[in-house]
């Protein structure tokens, strides 16, 4: 009896010991298969950032050891006008293009799912913007949107109407850096698309039978089925409208357009840029870029904790 | 490389490992792709419906129109190129000639080709070895270190953007191509996300069996784990391969002359030297934007499918 326990004992030590050292082997490949992960976050994440709020208490030109001004740059911050002029042009866009972006997704979308089998063929159509680099897509910004002689402008004028000059008009510059960057939906509405030929079909016809129309089948089936992928759509667009760059940039800033004022373009990510490297002021753009991850932080946290009310997920998702 | 699809064909005729027959590269989502209730429907020619294909020509028409006009500005001469016409009324090459005279294209192409491949190679191979080292091993922290990889995806690059500057400044890369790719050496956390997912749908029994065969951890990732999540592997390569083809933001920070430029780069360049406020010769600017465009959307039509289901699962796992 009491060898029976004792060997059933040992060898269930023994399991546990073998365990213990599989799981041991298993931590250790798993880390050396991690490990390119880890080398890479600990230099090109943990440390920059380490340094980037070390930076943004300094005044720092490259070529001069840093020198530290405490909070200095962030008092600056409030005293610089750009700042204001960027963070209004920033907030302006994000408040206007996400919104139109999402509703031109959402809307194109729904159209390939009805489209059938030529869905495949159109989809290819919208998606080819999104492979335009968005260098040449400011380049065509430029074109399009010309005062005198744009495509824009002669499709207005075919129906009668006076095309504004949006590409040196202040006030028409964001709208047509808007319009442009509604060119690109591609990807979103292949999200949407994916999401919506995954609502089952049986909602639908029980809506049907019980006689609803086709405005409550969207707003009451269609919608909440797909709003987990509307606001990861919603999310990502935010946080890329807060940071765009390239087609502005290259539409108006560089050596070139010395003609016209561009302030109504300079957006947030632009100024910081030019702060950087153009004008060297390191220790300045850190400060800037510290406002800009906090900013962006609090609009995701306000987003996320809205979507609990609104993000409908089915029961097993993950 | 250049040829992924070419690749994944051959890939699916070879048995690739005598395992079981278990889902091959299917996403954790369940189906390989969405499902298609829209499709099963047998097309009926209703108002409706007529309707509906008439919105997506014109729709069709609004997106791919601006690059039609760009590729037919581009065979105008200077004086034509901004008459609007669809089929250029005289019909030249010499804009190409010209733009190849006027700027080293063959190089600003090869520059940014090898960038290209080096970034898209290096980051699939990095991000899979990660990827693996998550999916597959059970070890303590492995939820909280792979919270760590998504939280990094929060991080706005302007944050880093300075401080990873310095990094290369120091080691005195700036000017060279390496920063422009090396940095993929090191996974990415979003590619390390996604073919996380793609593992993770691997059967587990799978790799029990080959390990019970005498596989090692190695053997096991390249000799199954990799064969399997091909799709995966090159929805990764071509979506690093048009990022960075299309990137301006890096080549503006780390490329000073011209001989180093990549094509992005080197059109922002003829924009400032050729546009607004220079020569105006758009001509030439609009050249070397069709030259940037054609080779993604040559991307895109060698790799469409895996495009449309690596944007579709990027979605439904967000």
């Amino acid at each position: 009896m009491a060898t029976v326990v004792d060997s059933t004992g040992s060898e269930e030590r023994a399991r546990a010991v073998a365990r213990r050292r599989r799981g041991r082997r298993d931590t250790r490949a798993a880390l050396l298969f991690i490990s390119p992960w880890i080398v890479g976050f600990l230099v090109f994440t943990a440390w920059p950032v380490l340094n980037s709020a070390y930076l943004s208490l300094t005044d720092y030109d490259v070529i001069n050891d840093p020198n530290f001004v405490g909070l200095d740059n962030y008092r600056r911050l409030f005293e610089d006008e750009k700042i204001a002029l960027a963070l209004g042009n920033t907030f302006f866009y994000a408040a206007i293009q996400v919104p139109l972006y999402i509703v031109v997704s959402l809307g194109l979308a729904m159209l390939l799912n009805q489209a059938g089998r030529a869905a495949g063929f159109f989809r290819t159509a919208f998606y080819l913007p999104n492979m335009t680099p968005p260098v040449a897509v400011g380049v065509l910004l430029l074109l399009v949107f010309n005062g005198q002689n744009g495509l824009i402008n002669e499709v207005l004028g075919f129906f009668g109407i006076d095309g504004p000059n949006w590409t040196t008009d202040q006030s028409w510059i964001k709208p047509a850096i808007i319009l442009t960057s509604l060119w690109s939906v591609g990807s979103s509405v292949i999200i949407l698309l994916a999401a919506l030929r995954n609502v089952p079909q049986e909602l639908y016809d029980a809506a049907r039978v019980d006689g609803a129309n086709g405005w409550q089948r969207t707003v009451r089936i269609t919608i909440p089925m797909i709003s987990g992928a509307l606001f990861f759509v919603f999310i990502v667009n935010s946080i890329a409208a807060f940071q765009t760059f390239t087609e502005a940039y290259t539409a108006f800033f560089g050596s070139g357009n010395t003609t016209y004022s561009n302030d109504a373009a300079l957006f947030y990510v632009i100024y910081l840029f030019q702060q950087a490297f153009e004008f060297l002021n390191m220790g300045y753009a850190s400060a800037m870029a510290w406002v800009l991850f906090v900013i962006i932080l609090i609009i995701t946290l306000i987003q996320l904790k809205v979507s609990k009310r609104f993000v409908y997920l089915e029961g097993e998702q993950r | 490389m250049s040829t992924p699809s070419l690749d994944l064909d051959r890939v699916r005729d070879t048995p690739v490992v005598p395992v079981t027959g278990g889902p091959v590269g299917t996403p954790g989502a369940g189906s390989p792709g969405p499902a298609r209730n829209g499709d099963r429907r047998p097309t009926r020619w209703t108002a409706g419906r007529i309707a509906i294909v008439a919105a997506l020509v014109a729709l069709t028409v609004v997106f791919v129109y601006p690059f039609i006009w760009l590729v037919s500005a581009s065979f105008k001469p200077r004086g034509e190129v901004f008459d609007n016409k669809l089929i250029p009324e005289t019909f030249t090459f010499q804009n190409y000639l010209d733009v190849w005279a006027d700027a080293p294209m063959l190089l600003w192409l090869g520059n940014t080709l090898l960038v290209t491949v080096l970034a898209a190679v290096s980051v699939t191979l990095s991000s899979a070895l990660v990827a693996w080292g998550f999916a597959y091993f059970r070890f303590k922290g492995r939820d909280a270190l792979f919270g760590l990889v998504l939280a990094t995806m929060m991080l706005p690059g302007a944050v880093t953007m300075v401080p990873v500057f310095l990094i290369w400044n120091s080691l005195g890369m700036v000017n060279t191509l390496t920063p422009l790719w090396a940095g993929n050496l090191f996974g990415s956390a979003f590619y390390i996300f996604l073919l996380r997912q793609f593992f993770m749908g691997l059967p587990r029994e799978t790799f029990e069996a080959a390990k019970i065969d005498g596989a090692n951890n190695w053997t096991m990732f390249t000799r199954i784990a990799l064969p399997l999540t091909k799709p995966a592997m090159i929805v990764t390569l071509i979506f690093e391969f048009q990022a960075a083809w299309t990137d301006l933001m890096r080549p503006l920070i780390y490329l000073r002359d011209s001989d180093k430029f990549t094509i992005p780069r080197g059109l922002k360049a003829l924009l400032d030297q050729f546009g607004f406020g220079g020569e105006w010769h758009w001509e030439i600017v609009i050249t070397a934007s069709v030259i940037t465009t054609i080779p993604m959307i040559v991307l895109f039509f060698l790799g469409q499918r895996h495009f449309v289901q690596g944007i579709a699962t990027t979605g439904a796992k967000g």
